[in-house]
C-alpha cells in the first residue's frame, strides 16, 4: 500500500485519478470532484497535470476513515470524456478477475 | 482429529470479541488504517484487489464434516459461494465484508476454527504431510507435535510482532509431502542409531525474492524439548532479525548473513537457558494433548478385496482413478483418496459451497467424518475403507471430483495472482488454464508422467514456483504480463531451487513453451520411464532452453 | 503521554534527564543507556532511583551487571509492529530476575496491553489517553493463555494436567 503522500515528487504521463478501496467492504472507489468517493470511474476526478493531482491525492488521504490506500492510477480519457483503466491492473479493479468465478449454485 | 476443550474454545470467544471490537474502532475511526492493519492482519484477514479476504487455518490440513459444511455455509451466508485452498493448508474466502467478519469469525470458532495468525508478522499456521497419521512410511503421528507447537505460539506474548512471519512445517516420512525445506522452520520426526524418536530442526527455508533451502541446525532434539527449542529459535530471530528492509526481515536472511553454525550457536546458547524451564514437556501434557486425537475405529479388513479386483477390470475409467488418485493406508484393507481440485479449465484450489457440502456428506459415509487438505491445493478422503471404493468414485465423479490428473501436468499449483491479489505483478489463474486446456488429452498427460507446474504471480512465490518441475513467475515489463520459466525445482525430501531458463516470455506464450518443454522432454527422456525431473537433473536446462528460444 | 502503572493512571514520579543535562540527587532519575554505560559505576552508587531507557537494537546482557541497581527500566516500541522489546523484557524477568519496574515507551496502544503484560511489563506510557482509561478491562481480555510467560500465569496445557476434565475459569 502506497500512500500518496509518501510519492515524494508526483509526475504524471497523462490523467490520473485517485483510487482506493473503500473501508468498511473493501470496493474499489475513485475520488470525485465533491471530495466523496464513488465506484463509478465515470464519476472520478481527472487530473492532468501534477500539482491538481497531488492536491487530490492530499485530500484523500485524509480520509482515512472511509477509504484504504489512496494512490495515483493512470486512466485513458477517449474522445467524447469517457473515462479507461490505463493498465491491466487498475482494469481488473474496476472489472473484477478476468477469469469466470465459480457459480455458486453449481455442482 | 483434535478435538477443541473449554480452554480453547474460551480463548477463540476471547479472540473474536477482540476481533469485534477493533473492527468497531475501526469503523468509528478510532482506529487508523495503520494501527489497524497489523491487527487484521494477525485475524487473517487482508484487503486485494477488491475486497476483503479471510483466510482460515486448517491447522495441519485436518477437517471434520462439520467444519467443512460450516466452511461451506460461511462461504454462502458471507461469500460468493466458494472458497480457495491455498498452498499452506488454508482456506481463503475472497469477498468478505469488514463489518461482517466478526460474525463470520464467530460462526467458525463454534467449530474449533479461526483465522488467527494465518497473516502478520507472527507464527503461521503449522503445516505438515496432508495424509499424517495415515501414511504407512510414518514413524508416528507428526500431528500431536504439530498441535502442541500450535497452542504454544497462538497469541505467544513476545512472538506477535516479529521483523516478518515465520512458517513451520512438520513431517514424519522418509518421503516429504510438506515441503518442509522451504519453511522458515521445518522439524522431521526421525529415529537415532539409539532407536528413539525425536526432531531433526531446520531452518532459514523461504521463497520469494531470496529463495534458499533450510539448513539442519540440530541433527537430533528429544521430543520433550520441542517447545523450549521454537522458543530459542524465535527468540534469536526476534531480537536479531533485520527490521530496516522488508526484504531482508525472513529468518532465512539472518541465517545466510550469519552462517547457519553461528545461528545455531546463538540458538544453543538461548536454548541451554530455558530448556529445562517451564517448557520442557512432561509426558502427561503430551499425553493430554494426543488424548484428544480421535482416531476411526478401523474394521479388521483384507487388502485388495476382490470386488475392488473386479471393478477394476470392468471399468476402465474405475482403473484409470484408482491408479492415480488412491494410494496405500497403514490399516489393511484401507485407503488414502485424493481429489483434486484442478479441474480443466478451472482455478487451482477453488471448492464450491456445493462440492464442500456434498464432499462432506461422503467423508461421513466413507472416510469417518475426516478430510485433508494438502499444500499442493487438493483434497484427500483419509480412511476410504477399500470395498467402498466403487461406490465413492462414482458420487466424486457426480460432482467432478474424481479427476484423475494428481500429480500430472494439469495439477497446477497457482496463486490467486493479479485476478485477485495486490501484491501481483501478472495472472497466474489464467496460465493455468490455458495449460490445463491445451494438456486435456489424458492419455497425453499420463505419458508426461509426473511432473509439477507450480505458477506465482509475483516474486512473494505464493505459488512456491521456485519449486516446480516447471516454475512460472508472472513478472511486469513496460505494463505487460512477462513470465519466468524455471525448471528442475521440487520440494520433497531432495528439495531443490529451479533454473531458470532464459528472458521472460509474454503471457500469450506462456503455454506454449510449456508446451515446447514438454516435447523436449519427451524426445530427450531415457527409455523406459525417466521422468521429466529427471530428465532434467541428467541433462540441465540447457537442451530446453535451446528447444524454447529457438523459435523465439 | 498518560502513565498507567498498577491499572491506574499515575504520574511520573521520575525526572527524564538530557544526557547532557545535571541529574539531581535524590530525585528519581531516568537516563540513556549510553549516558549510564558511560558511567554506570558512580550513577548507580548516586543517591535516589535510578532508571535507563534502553534501546531495543542492544542485546540487554549488557545491562545484566547492574540489574541490582536499578527501580526502573524503560524499553522501547519505536512502532508498534516492532517487537524487539517483548524479548528483551522476557530476558529481563526470566533470565536476569529483574524485580524493578519495568516500563514500555513509544507506541504503546491497547492492543497491545495484553502482550505486554504477559511479556513482565508493568509501567505503560500510553500512546493515546482513550486507550490509558481501558486499560484494566484490556488487561482482562483473556481469561486463558497458551504458554508459559513471564507473568507466571498457568498455561492451559499445565492446567488440563491439574486440573483434568474440569472447565477453565
Amino acid at each position: 500500500m502506497t500512500s500518496p503522500l509518501d510519492q515524494k515528487k508526483i509526475k504524471i504521463a497523462g490523467p490520473v485519478v485517485i483510487t482506493a478501496n473503500r473501508v468498511d467492504d473493501g470496493a474499489v472507489v475513485y475520488r470525485s470532484p465533491d471530495g466523496r468517493w464513488t465506484t463509478e470511474l465515470g464519476a472520478a476526478a481527472v487530473a492532468i497535470d501534477a500539482d491538481s493531482a497531488r492536491a487530490l491525492a492530499e485530500a484523500a488521504a485524509e480520509d482515512d476513515l472511509n477509504a484504504i490506500g489512496p494512490y495515483i492510477a493512470p486512466v485513458s480519457v477517449l474522445p467524447g470524456g469517457h473515462v479507461r483503466p490505463g493498465n491491466l491492473r487498475e482494469l481488473i479493479r474496476l472489472g473484477g478477475p478476468t477469469i469466470e468465478l465459480p457459480t455458486p449454485l453449481d455442482s | 482429529m483434535y478435538v477443541y476443550d473449554a480452554f480453547d474454545r474460551r480463548l477463540l470467544a476471547e479472540r473474536v470479541a477482540e476481533f469485534r471490537d477493533q473492527v468497531a474502532r475501526r469503523l468509528s475511526g478510532e482506529l487508523t488504517e495503520e494501527e489497524f492493519k497489523p491487527l487484521r492482519l494477525m485475524n487473517g484477514v487482508y484487503l486485494q484487489l477488491h475486497a476483503y479476504m479471510l483466510r482460515i487455518a486448517i491447522p495441519y490440513g485436518t477437517l471434520s464434516t462439520l467444519q467443512l459444511r460450516k466452511l461451506a455455509e460461511i462461504a454462502r451466508k458471507y461469500d460468493r459461494g466458494y472458497g480457495h485452498f491455498t498452498t499452506r493448508q488454508n482456506i481463503q474466502f475472497h469477498w468478505i465484508k469488514l463489518a461482517e467478519l466478526p460474525d463470520a469469525m464467530a460462526e467458525l470458532a463454534s467449530v474449533g476454527m479461526h483465522g488467527m495468525q494465518t497473516s502478520g508478522n507472527n507464527v503461521r499456521n503449522i503445516t505438515t504431510d496432508q495424509w499424517a497419521g495415515v501414511a504407512p512410511d510414518e514413524i508416528e503421528d507428526p500431528r500431536i507435535w504439530a498441535e502442541l507447537i500450535r497452542q504454544h505460539v497462538t497469541l505467544h506474548p513476545e512472538f506477535s510482532f516479529m521483523p516478518r512471519k515465520f512458517k513451520i512445517a512438520l513431517g514424519a516420512s522418509s518421503r516429504d509431502r510438506a515441503a518442509l525445506r522451504i519453511h522458515d522452520m521445518a522439524l522431521r520426526l526421525h529415529r537415532n542409531a539409539a532407536g528413539e524418536t525425536g526432531f531433526e530442526v531446520m531452518v532459514g527455508g523461504g521463497l520469494g525474492r531470496t529463495p534458499y533451502l533450510a539448513q539442519t541446525i540440530k541433527p537430533f532434539l528429544p521430543k520433550r524439548d520441542v517447545l523450549s527449542y521454537v522458543e530459542a529459535v524465535l527468540r534469536t530471530y526476534n531480537q536479531f532479525g533485520r527490521r530496516d528492509n522488508i526484504w531482508k526481515a525472513r529468518i532465512k536472511i539472518l541465517v545466510h548473513d550469519l552462517g547457519a553454525e553461528a545461528f545455531a550457536k546463538e540458538v544453543e546458547a538461548e536454548w541451554q537457558g530455558i530448556k529445562d524451564g517451564a517448557l520442557a514437556l512432561d509426558p502427561a501434557m503430551v499425553a493430554e494433548i494426543a488424548s484428544r486425537f480421535r482416531y476411526p475405529d478401523y474394521e479388521k479388513l483384507d487388502d485388495s478385496p476382490p470386488q475392488l479386483a473386479k471393478a477394476r477390470r470392468d471399468d476402465r475409467g474405475f482403473d484409470t482413478w484408482m491408479a492415480n488418485c488412491v494410494a496405500n493406508h497403514k490399516v489393511p484393507g484401507y485407503a488414502v483418496v485424493t481429489l483434486s481440485l484442478k479441474p480443466q479449465g478451472g482455478t487451482p484450489g477453488d471448492c464450491t459451497a456445493v462440492q464442500m457440502d456434498k464432499l462432506a456428506d461422503f467423508a461421513d459415509r466413507y472416510s469417518f467424518g475426516e478430510i485433508r487438505v494438502g499444500h499442493e491445493q487438493n483434497l484427500a478422503l483419509p480412511h476410504v475403507a477399500q470395498r467402498d471404493l466403487p461406490a465413492l468414485w462414482r458420487e466424486l465423479d457426480a460432482i467432478g471430483l474424481a479427476q484423475t490428473n494428481v500429480n500430472l501436468i494439469t495439477d497446477i499449483i497457482s496463486c490467486p495472482g493479479l485476478d485477485y491479489c495486490s501484491l501481483a505483478n501478472a495472472r497466474s489463474i489464467p496460465i493455468a488454464q490455458e495449460i490445463t486446456q491445451r494438456f486435456r488429452d489424458l492419455d497425453i498427460q499420463r505419458d508426461l508422467g509426473r511432473l509439477h507446474i507450480n505458477i506465482s504471480g509475483c516474486i512473494n512465490a505464493c505459488g512456491h514456483h521456485h519449486v516446480g518441475h516447471i516454475g512460472i513467475l508472472g513478472v511486469e515489463k513496460n505494463g505487460e504480463e512477462f513470465y519466468q520459466i524455471t525448471l528442475g525445482g521440487k520440494a520433497d525430501e531432495n528439495a531443490t531451487l529451479g533454473t531458470l531458463i532464459g528472458p521472460a516470455v509474454p503471457y500469450a506464450q506462456v503455454a506454449d513453451v510449456v508446451e515446447d518443454i514438454a516435447a523436449a522432454y519427451l524426445e530427450l527422456r531415457q527409455p523406459p520411464q525417466e521422468l521429466f525431473i529427471d530428465t532434467v537433473k541428467r541433462l540441465g536446462v540447457e537442451p530446453f532452453r535451446e528447444r524454447v528460444y529457438a523459435a523465439r | 503521554m498518560p502513565l498507567v502503572e498498577n491499572g491506574q493512571i499515575v504520574q511520573d514520579r521520575y525526572l527524564h534527564v538530557e544526557d547532557d543535562g545535571p541529574i539531581p540527587d535524590r530525585v528519581p532519575a531516568i537516563v540513556s543507556a549510553q549516558r549510564f554505560l558511560a558511567n554506570a559505576d558512580a550513577l548507580v552508587r548516586r543517591d535516589g532511583s535510578l532508571a535507563v531507557w534502553w534501546p531495543n537494537d542492544r542485546r540487554i546482557a549488557e545491562l545484566a551487571p547492574w540489574l541490582g541497581h536499578l527501580a526502573l527500566v524503560a524499553l522501547q516500541f519505536p512502532k508498534f509492529r516492532d517487537g524487539r522489546a517483548y524479548s528483551q523484557a522476557r530476558l529481563l524477568r526470566e533470565t536476569y530476575g529483574f524485580g524493578g519496574t519495568l516500563r514500555a515507551t513509544g507506541d504503546v496502544l491497547r492492543d497491545q496491553f495484553h502482550f505486554l503484560i504477559r511479556a513482565g511489563f508493568d509501567s505503560f506510557e500510553v500512546k493515546k489517553p482513550a486507550d490509558a482509561r481501558v486499560f484494566a478491562e484490556a488487561a482482562a481480555r483473556y481469561s486463558v493463555v497458551y504458554q508459559p510467560s513471564a507473568d507466571g500465569r498457568v498455561p492451559a496445557l499445565r492446567r488440563r494436567v491439574q486440573r483434568a476434565g474440569t472447565d477453565p475459569g
